[in-house]
């Protein structure tokens, strides 16, 4: 469905994204995770045939997208990260106005809109004003609205940053059932609970470049140990606990509000931290995670 | 065939409709954003002319009149004389409305141009749906105000229907740059507001509206020239009560706001491409 190869944007001499590959099959749940500013969204706007890539070759469809534009939106569901709902029309509004771009005859959108509004659990909204709406809400009118056109790729960035915890999880669920209706995803995140809930695969992109690729399993066990125990001493004492704890676990990452002792094991390790007849304010074990896998690769968390 | 030729195959031919119509997508979707301030539109279209005829036509007309005669100005009566430059002037009105806000709106306030682009409709179309739109709107206003003016005794010409069309041309020549002009903008920083008081209002003030332009000294005589609104009042005129001017000069009106409009829909296309291909 895409492939991408050595994709490049250059904004002036600045390189948002350098040297990208990846390819999404369908039906596939297809994550780009990293920090802010990595180049998540560049990418997403050079594959939804709204931002001319520098060099590089990229096929969405068997199709160019610099020869191919309107036929390639034409396919895809575009989320952007910042909802470009428009405010002067009511929520069903919204939906019938979009899909007249894609050239629908209008009762087939006016069906559709319905639809949708089912899905988005927005039936009852459907005259609102978009304002009245709530974050999650607005999101969830987003994503019905990018799938007014029945697309083959649905792309969403950021798709739940700045909503709520209890509103991220209806929209996961929604997002869940399309990845098993088979519509083929691809989403940026720098969630990486986000990132183990909905892709199949992913690559770890930071500063513009892919850090590593695999499932969200596959790169945990390649890249970090089983559990992670967490210990706090506070601020001022962290690291200079860390050297006295050198050498155990598999690896030992200090942040400045917490150490993170890499292990099969996590109890055991804060066993022997005990026995070292050191006491640790708080102390937590858990399983390793794409956020481990983020600070192995590049030495910084993915939310800073 | 694979199963991805055929999906290229079947967007190709579903976006042909799209590469045709797009441009009448997006004005369908300014006319449903008009009728939410519908009840503006037509309160301006109605009560603008007949609050200006009946203040020029019937106030300041009388005292005209009453001091130089029945064919005061330039051979006819005041109000004939000034009933096709307010008609113009109305135009430059309504495309100062729909050629600016809009427009700021939909690149940065509530950035529904983006969205647009996201569907494949070509950043070309979003500016021609604009035109479509603001085009309709400016006909029915002027058509309104036409009748207003034969209402009021205004038309002493028959081809004065005409000016209809010189108006309509006025509002959309000038339209045009100012629509490129404030797509340039990445941030309203009262650019706007000075385009209205330093732009505008000189403009309706110097271009032969209320007065002759002759009457004015020969150093400030220029701002009528460059006005698109002097251009379109004097055509106005010349299908109104056939005012006497060259027929070259009729024709200079006539090519000066074509190429203003040619020029600031071009323009338009061409920053609304820059600004949505990041």
């Amino acid at each position: 469905m895409i492939v991408a190869e050595n994709l490049v944007k250059k904004y002036k001499e600045f390189a948002a994204v350098d040297g990208v590959s990846f390819e999404v099959a369908a039906g596939e749940s297809f994550g780009l995770l990293g920090p802010n500013g990595a180049g998540k969204s560049t990418t997403m706007r050079m594959v939804g045939a709204v931002s001319t890539r520098t060099a590089g070759t990229l096929s969405i469809l068997g199709m160019d997208p610099d020869r191919r534009g309107p036929e390639i939106r034409s396919r895809l569901g575009v989320v952007p990260q910042a909802d470009n709902l428009d405010t002067e029309l009511r929520v069903r509004e919204n939906l019938l106005v979009y899909g007249r771009y894609f050239g629908l005859p209008r009762a087939q959108v006016a069906r559709r809109a319905d639809e949708l509004l089912e899905f988005a659990q927005l039936t009852e909204k459907a005259k609102s004003k978009v304002d009245a709406l709530s974050g999650g809400m607005k999101r969830r009118l987003t994503i019905a609205r990018a799938l007014i056109n029945d697309p083959s790729i649905l792309l969403l960035d950021e798709p739940t940053t700045g909503v709520d915890p209890q509103a991220r999880h209806i929209l996961w669920d929604r997002l869940f059932r399309l990845k098993e209706q088979g519509t083929t995803l691809l989403l940026t995140t720098h969630y990486m609970d986000e990132a183990e809930q909905l892709c199949d695969r992913l690559v770890v992109v930071d500063k513009g470049v892919i850090m590593a690729e695999g499932a969200p399993a596959e790169l945990i066990r390649r890249y970090s140990s089983r559990e992670v125990l967490e210990v706090r001493f506070g601020s001022d004492l962290n690291a200079e606990v860390a050297g006295r704890i050198a050498g155990m676990g598999d690896r030992i990452e200090v942040l400045p509000d917490r150490i993170l002792i890499y292990s099969e094991n996590g109890e055991s390790e804060l066993v022997r931290i005990i026995d070292a007849g050191l006491r640790p304010i708080t102390s937590l074990v858990r399983r390793s995670s794409l956020e481990d896998v983020f600070l192995r690769l590049t030495g910084r968390t993915l939310i800073e | 065939m694979s199963t991805l030729e055929t999906a290229a195959d079947d967007a190709i031919r579903a976006t042909r409709r799209v590469r045709r119509w797009g441009s009448w997508y997006v004005a369908e979707h300014r006319f449903r954003v008009m009728r939410s301030y519908a009840q503006t539109v037509v309160v301006t279209a109605i009560g603008n002319p007949v609050i200006y005829l009946y203040a020029m036509g019937v106030g300041l007309a009388t005292l005209v009149d009453a001091n130089l005669g029945p064919d005061a100005v330039a051979g006819v009566s005041y109000l004939a004389f000034v009933a096709p430059a307010l008609l113009a002037s109305a135009a430059i009105t309504v495309a100062s409305e729909e050629f600016t806000y809009p427009i700021m709106l939909g690149f940065k306030w509530n950035p529904v141009f983006y969205g647009m682009n996201a569907a494949p409709i070509a950043p070309g179309q979003i500016i021609n749906g604009i035109v479509i739109s603001v085009t309709a709107r400016m006909l029915v206003t002027c058509g309104i105000y036409y009748a207003f003016m034969l209402v009021f005794g205004a038309v002493p010409s028959p081809a004065g229907f005409l000016a209809v069309f010189a108006a309509l041309l006025t509002g959309l020549g000038f339209g045009a740059v100012l629509m490129a002009y404030t797509a340039t903008l990445t941030e309203d920083t009262g650019q706007l507001a000075m385009v209205m008081r330093f732009v505008i209002l000189p403009m309706t003030l110097f271009s032969g509206t209320f007065f002759p332009l002759s009457v004015l000294p020969g150093w400030l005589q220029w701002i009528g020239w460059i006005s698109p609104l002097w251009h379109g009042t004097q055509l106005s005129r010349v299908f109104t009560y056939g005012a006497e001017e060259p027929i070259w000069l009729s024709a200079l009106h006539v090519l000066y706001l074509a190429a203003l409009l040619g020029l600031g829909w071009t323009w338009a296309r061409r920053v609304a491409a820059g600004r949505l291909n990041k």
